[in-house]
């Protein structure tokens, strides 16, 4: 899929070095006008890097990064036409909720009526109408969130930058949040760069998700996209596939290739067109994608051999000859096993998932 | 209960030290200034207020109100030298020599005040360092010494680290996060400084400024010496009603005058100093 001359975001191979450590790798990615987009990755993986050097907290060692159309490599941060909700909110203390969400808008000059229609008119969207007064220390977690919130869309950016603006929350009010974040944010159409660790969150709110891993961004994709094809190593092992193989490719013949894991058990895979005979690559198996009850192309005798109880399913450590795999059970089903039972474990071929291990993270 | 009964205990060392080494002296100073001065120089005991009626006379006056402007001249030259000093110890330089560069703001204590206000004479002097460099670059001789400069510099280099200490502490307990937030909202640096990190460092202006300040209006040393008994601060005005007038309830009177003068500022400043110690 071709991008538009007129993305939002234009990032061209972007590299940021801090010492001897490459926190941004020669990162190139377009976001498209009014999308939802979520950096995703475990902590150090550079997205919030990526993220400062959109807001211009941070100068890109080289590479070039444009905001609707207009270079802003050089730019500073307080002259770029973003807005960043910051993770610890960074609200000003010396000033009440009112001063805050106003601050941007005295500085821009703003005639002081229309500022406080403005303002009032930004407290209302996150639901602090009559907070005005308020000290942000006499606020909880969740208003200095939408202080911070309403401060940064009282501006009006092209881009809104977010940084974690969840972590503090509790899972509750997360939970809360992240749908009224998603629909703020479908209603005004601003282009959101949403950072996060969490994959849930990610998911729930994102339209595309870029993974980063080592400075670099490994897939952009859909939520569901990115759920159902991981395409490496990493992003399966992150988007929760816990069945991770190391295989041997035997033969591949009219879109069936015939794998067997270094331990010895032999499975059957769709072939995508990336399978060569005689190459040793990563597969993956989402743990609902083996069931216990059904029998497809690959199935096994097994032993349980630990169970680890979710809440609504179950995720069964079943031992397959040198294999543990791991099976995900609704608890409907779940009950009446037991560890040492002996089961069937049973998957298609179109669940084997082929995955490209670009870092050797897996060895 | 218990624990309020030993806070006392714990408060008493302290509190004994403030009433016997500040006001019972002050107390006592203020029964001196009452009486009259013998024809000896002693002390005539009396209930009089004629000491403070001369104390009001306008060339005293005049004293005090250059006294005035001499603290804060030095205040805010120590504020302006202090900050940009204190903000680099405190965000620029690498964290692992900040303790260092504290010690060497405080390292001057070391030695006595008088002999570093020597030092200073001899810099400043006509035939001194400063002059030498001067006339080497083709610049004429200055009058460095013996005048209001020479006072001002010498209460500025003495106050100095009492202005930087508070600075630092307020300034490296800025959140940086801050910074970026204002930047993030549009506000260049100037106006980020204007609008955040005055207020928020505020706490540490208002303790340095009133280190500086109360001290400076009472200076003795620095008028005295690089003065050179030419210019006249309140200071020295006292130390020679003691010393050389032998005029001991005037003196007294003239110092009860400069510690009302404080307490009234400290009054009228208490509202700032109060937001100040809030944020």
């Amino acid at each position: 899929m071709s991008v538009p001359i007129s993305a939002a975001v234009e990032i061209r191979s972007v590299t940021k070095r801090f010492g001897n450590v490459v926190a941004v790798d020669d990162v190139t990615l377009d976001i498209r006008p009014g999308e939802f987009l979520t950096l995703l990755g475990p902590s150090g993986c550079g997205k919030t890097t990526l993220l400062r050097l959109l807001a211009g907290f941070e100068r890109a060692d080289t590479g070039r990064i444009a905001i609707s159309g207009t270079d802003v490599t050089r730019v500073p941060a307080h002259r770029r036409p973003v807005n960043t909700v910051f993770q610890q909110y960074a609200l000003f203390p010396h000033r009440t909720v009112f001063g805050n969400v106003a601050f941007g808008l005295e500085i821009d000059g703003v005639a002081k009526p229309e500022i406080s229609a403005k303002v009032a008119r930004a407290l209302d969207l996150v639901r602090l109408n009559g907070y005005d007064t308020r000290r942000i220390h006499e606020l909880s977690g969740g208003q200095k969130q939408r202080v911070a919130l309403a401060r940064a869309l009282v501006l009006e950016p092209e881009v809104l930058l977010l940084d974690e603006p969840m972590a503090a929350l509790d899972p509750k009010l997360r939970k809360e949040m992240q749908v009224e974040l998603k629909n703020l944010q479908e209603r005004l159409r601003i282009t959101f760069v949403f950072v996060t660790h969490d994959q849930d969150e990610a998911l729930v709110m994102a339209d595309r998700i870029a993974v980063m891993n080592h400075g670099r961004i490994e897939q952009v994709d859909g939520g569901e996209a990115l759920y159902e094809r991981p395409k490496t190593r990493f992003v399966a092992d992150f988007m929760g596939v816990t069945n991770l193989l190391q295989v041997h490719v035997v033969s591949v013949d009219a879109g069936t290739a015939r794998l067997r894991t270094l331990r010895g058990l032999d499975i059957v895979a769709e072939d995508d067109g990336g399978y060569r005979a005689g190459d040793t690559v990563w597969i993956g198996v989402r743990p609902e994608q083996i069931s216990l009850v059904e029998r497809h192309a690959n199935t096994y005798a097994g032993t349980i051999d630990d169970e680890v109880f979710l809440g609504d399913y179950t995720d069964w450590r079943v031992r397959v000859e040198q294999e543990l795999l791991s099976v995900g059970e609704g608890n409907v089903l779940a009950r009446g096993r037991a560890r040492g039972d002996a089961v069937t474990v049973s998957f298609a071929p179109h669940a084997v998932l082929r995955l490209d291990d670009p870092h050797g993270a897996g060895r | 209960m218990t624990s309020r009964r030993h806070a006392v205990w714990l408060l008493a060392p302290g509190l004994v030290a403030v009433l016997l080494l500040f006001y019972l002296p002050q107390a006592l100073m203020f029964i001196v200034s009452l009486g009259s001065r013998s024809p000896y120089g002693m002390v005539v005991p009396g209930i009089g207020l004629a000491n403070y009626a001369r104390a009001l006379d306008p060339l005293y006056l005049w004293i005090l109100w250059r006294s005035l402007l001499l603290a804060l001249a030095t205040t805010v030259v120590c504020l302006a030298v202090g900050y940009p000093v204190a903000w680099w110890i405190g965000r620029v330089a690498p964290a692992k020599y900040r303790t260092a560069l504290l010690t060497l703001v405080i390292l001057p204590f070391w030695t006595s005040f008088l002999v570093r206000m020597y030092a200073w004479i001899v810099l400043l002097r006509s035939e001194g360092v400063v002059n030498h460099a001067l006339v080497a670059i083709g610049v004429p001789r200055l009058p460095l010494l013996y005048n209001d400069f020479a006072v001002l510099v010498g209460q500025v280099y003495g106050e100095l680290p009492f202005m930087i200490i508070p600075l630092y502490v307020s300034i490296e307990k800025l959140d940086a996060v801050l910074l970026e937030a204002a930047a993030d909202c549009g506000a260049g640096p100037l106006r980020t400084f204007r609008s955040i990190v005055i207020p928020q460092t505020l706490p540490g202006i208002v303790a340095g400024c009133v280190l500086v300040f109360i001290p400076s209006l009472g200076a003795y040393l620095a008028p005295d010496l690089l003065g050179g008994g030419k210019t006249a601060y309140i200071g020295n005005l006292i130390q020679s009603q003691f010393a050389v007038a032998r005029d001991i309830p005037f003196g007294a009177a003239l110092s009860f005058v400069l510690s009302v003068v404080v307490l009234v500022l400290l009054v009228v400043f208490r509202r700032p100093l109060k937001s100040a110690q809030t944020l």
